[in-house]
């Protein structure tokens, strides 16, 4: 078998590879809880009944999705220039950190000043996280994966050290958690009575004005041209560094929103389980997007969905959660051979 | 041999048609080679020659028609069936490895890795036999990483005849080697023929063709048009056969050269790796003039390049445009000064393969109005630009939309050409801006730059191809380990002159004169 590759992709191949891949990845998780001895159907309802199957449900399936909007965005945005920013973990708790020390009482502003405040100085504060990196990286060509990715461990560690110290909550019992944010600080609900934040609202428009710049600006065309081609950008007198630099800033930013989002809208307070794992997850929504932002809020509704509805599916039919892991693993490793596959014909000898 | 009719067909091809979504590459494409017989397949850029040799060899499945190798049919789209079937290729850039020695390159693939150790006697042996039998002097322990061009194309075609080539197919050979080389070559392929193989020999250079082939194949946008006995045709009438219509040589009319637009004064800059950087050269480019540059190539021609390209500033020395400082010397500087540049490698600094024609066309442009308002791209405005470009320079694509890669070089030769100047640049730029192309688009670049010229732009041509820096330049330069010699008016010195000059030896004295 020999691969060839396709001139023109058909709009059909480019969409039904995906749609095929998703299709597999369902079939495989189905085979799956057959061998853990329950029925795949009833198991594969379940999920999808536990990620939408209610409004209190689908609430909940938002609610997970949107700190993935922000770290698949992060990650689509630096992946698009091939910066490779593994970081997106360490940039969230970054925003988070800031939103604690800002909202809990140390600014007593009406929220309508201090709610962007915070948001601007969140994301601040994760670009830098990024920016460190990038400059290691355009300055001395250190190799970005391994330094956003043990800054991760760094961050993470930094931040215990806060919520055991300088964060600490006195009233927390001893335990490892910071004090609760002001109600000035707090998104609000987009509706009342509704378990859902504004942070979700927050996430689509982010999604939203990264498709903008992706195609609209010359920020974006920059962008999209160094990472296709950085020599030829540099050529064209494209300053390939200057472009490095300003998709770290957007990309860290946009990752510490997930931090800000999670803390002023859903916990109300930092503590260090804050992200399972969201930085990394996002590389997955981003992938399964194939690095589109408004694939992004599509991929993180997929991801989210598995997940909330693996957690009612356990409980339901006794298949392990680890199932929602696999099925994510399956559906991140088919896409990309689905991605491959609109790019190459296979052709048989 | 060829005259004998009953020479034994060793390949055909009968009725080869392949598609590419709305383009024929190859249309309905019979022909035989016979045993002993060297067929040249000439063809502009983008006619099909390449998608040809791959069906051929079996890289792509054609749409319709069938490849018999004495007298089997091969199977569609398997290489491995083409090479036991006996059919070699030795394609343009070549896939060797680096860090393996030329033994270990030929033998890969042959032998089982893990019992690498064990023919190794045997195939020095063969390969040595090879060596001699075919006048393909290379040492069998070198690494190739530190072998010369010439000597990596010669392991090419040790690896096809080592797995018993019977025929060869070279795709372009000769575009990557110079002239004694390109003998060198040609008495291989003479002997290999006298041995009995037979040869598919592509070239664009029509004096090869008539120098090594038995017959001509043509082909014209994916059809072919023309089969001759090279005894009966001469250089212009293939050239006619190739691009369709009558090609004259470049009519030169004489310069008119006004103001220094840019004028070097003993600009240094840092060597790279074993090519030498600029050594105190002087140099100004006038308007209205071409100002060519003639070495051999690593001398230097790269870091001349990269100074006006704005890629690199002198380590010392001046640089001035218009008679002033530039306070940065960036490509963006470059470009604001007016200077156009068409880059040596049109496939990894002149374009980004996977963005549109569009995207390509305003690569360099796009900071400005109409392209950009205050960070806002205007889509729009790039494709009337693109499309303008496309129409006026005569690039072949299917639309503004296509991505760049599927275009042939000469097209994209084209685009880039009209991008630079589309936007009547003071200065000019071209380095190596035929190189791998066909006639029908190097006379085309030519004139483009001879109308640059003419309407009072500053050429500075870089070609390592002697007759194209001597065809149309007005003064001549020599660069030699980076130095450049005096410019040499049109005519005033003889080719061997030049030949002395570039080996190096016009400059001690000048360099003694300095000392004293």
């Amino acid at each position: 078998m020999r691969l060839e590759p396709v001139a023109n992709p058909t709009l059909t191949r480019q969409l039904g590879l995906p749609a095929l891949a998703l299709l597999c990845t369902v079939v495989i998780a189905s085979l799956l809880a057959m061998i853990a001895g329950a029925q795949p159907f009833s198991v594969l309802g379940l999920i999808v009944k536990g990620a939408f199957g209610s409004k209190f449900a689908a609430l909940e399936t938002l609610n997970r999705a949107t700190p993935l909007i922000f770290t698949g965005l992060a990650v689509a945005v630096a992946f698009r220039a091939q910066l490779w920013n593994i970081g997106a973990e360490a940039q969230l708790y970054m925003g988070a950190v800031v939103t604690v020390v800002l909202g809990t009482g140390a600014l007593s502003w009406p929220a309508f000043a201090l709610l962007p405040t915070i948001a601007i100085a969140a994301m601040l504060a994760g670009a830098v996280a990024l920016l460190v990196p990038t400059f290691l990286k355009t300055r001395f060509g250190v190799d970005e994966v391994v330094t956003t990715l043990l800054l991760n461990f760094v961050v993470l560690l930094w931040v215990s050290m806060l919520l055991e110290g300088a964060l600490k909550d006195p009233m927390g019992l001893g335990w490892p958690k910071s004090a609760r944010l002001i109600a000035e600080a707090r998104l609000p609900r987009i509706m009342d009575g509704l378990r859902l934040h504004w942070g979700f609202g927050l996430a689509l428009i982010s999604a939203l004005v990264v498709w903008v710049i992706q195609r609209r600006t010359t920020l974006g065309y920059e962008m999209r041209a160094v990472g296709l081609n950085a020599e030829a950008a540099r050529f064209a007198g494209i300053p390939v560094n200057a472009v490095l630099i300003k998709t770290a800033l957007l990309s860290g930013g946009l990752a510490a929103l997930a931090g800000f989002s999670e803390v002023a809208g859903l916990k109300g307070n930092l503590t260090l389980d804050i992200s399972p794992g969201f930085g990394y997850t996002g590389i997955i929504v981003a992938m399964l997007a194939l690095l589109n932002p408004l694939g992004v809020v599509v991929a993180a509704l997929f991801v989210a969905g598995i997940f909330v509805g693996a957690d009612s599916m356990s409980r339901a039919a006794g298949v392990p959660t680890y199932l929602a892991d696999i099925m994510l693993a399956f559906a991140l490793l088919l896409m990309v051979l689905a991605i491959m596959l609109t790019k190459f014909r296979v052709r048989r000898s | 041999m060829t005259n004998h009719k009953e020479a034994q067909v060793v390949l055909r091809l009968d009725n080869i048609t392949k598609r590419f979504g709305s383009l024929t590459a190859n249309d309905a494409i019979s022909f035989d080679l016979a045993q002993g017989e060297v067929i040249a397949l000439l063809g502009e850029n983008g006619a099909g020659k390449t998608t040809l040799m791959n069906i051929l060899f079996g890289h792509y499945t054609a749409d319709e028609g069938r490849v018999e190798v004495f007298g089997q049919a091969l199977p569609p789209g398997n290489p491995r069936a083409a090479l036991a079937a006996g059919v070699g290729m030795v394609h343009q850039h070549f896939t060797l490895a680096d860090n393996m020695t030329v033994l270990e390159n030929i033998v890969l693939g042959t032998a089982p890795l893990w019992k690498l150790g064990f023919g190794k006697a045997a195939a020095r042996r063969r390969i040595l036999a090879l060596v001699q039998d075919y006048g393909l002097q290379v040492d069998p322990d070198a690494q190739v990483g530190s072998l010369t061009v010439g000597e990596r194309q010669r392991v090419e075609i040790l690896k096809a005849l080592y797995r018993d080539a019977r025929i060869l197919i070279l795709d372009e050979p000769t575009a990557v080697l110079t002239p004694q080389e390109t003998d060198d070559l040609f008495a291989t392929m003479r002997k290999a023929v006298a041995l009995g193989l037979s040869v598919i020999f592509i070239s664009h250079k029509l004096h090869e063709v008539t120098a090594i082939s038995n017959r001509v194949v043509v082909l014209r946008h994916g059809k072919l048009v023309a089969e001759a006995r090279t005894a009966d045709t001469d250089k212009h009438i293939l050239a006619q056969m190739m691009v369709g219509e009558e090609v004259a040589p470049p009519s030169v009319r004489a310069a008119n050269p006004g103001d220094v637009l840019i004028a070097l004064d003993q600009v240094s800059t840092p060597d790279r790796g074993s090519a030498p950087g600029l050594k105190s050269v002087n140099l100004n480019l006038r308007a209205g003039q071409i100002i060519g540059l003639a070495g051999v190539s690593g001398n230097g021609q790269a870091a001349l390049a990269d100074l006006i390209g704005g890629l690199i500033a002198p380590a010392s020395g001046s640089l001035r445009i218009h008679d002033a400082a530039p306070k940065s010397w960036t490509p963006r500087a470059a470009l604001a000064a007016g200077i156009a540049r068409i880059p040596e490698d049109r496939h990894k600094t002149g374009t980004i393969a996977d963005f549109d024609l569009t995207e390509n066309a305003v690569l360099e442009l796009y900071t400005k109005p109409p392209f950009s308002t205050k960070g806002w791209m205007h889509w729009q405005a790039a494709r009337d630009f693109t499309q303008t470009v496309i129409e006026g320079y005569d690039v072949r694509c299917p639309g503004p939309d296509t991505r760049i890669r599927l275009l042939s070089g000469g097209n994209m030769q084209k685009l880039i050409l009209g991008r630079v100047l589309e936007t009547t640049p003071e200065v000019v730029l071209a380095n190596q801006p035929v190189r791998g192309l066909d006639i029908g688009a190097l006379t085309y670049v030519h004139e483009q730059l001879l109308a640059a010229r003419d309407r009072g732009a500053a050429v500075l041509l870089i070609s390592e191809d002697l007759d194209e820096v001597t065809a149309l330049s007005d003064v001549i330069h020599v660069i030699s380990e980076g130095r450049l010699s005096p410019g040499f008016e049109r005519g005033a010195l003889s080719t061997t002159e030049l030949g002395v000059w570039m080996a190096g030896h016009g400059f001690e004295e000048e360099g003694g004169s300095h000392a004293a």
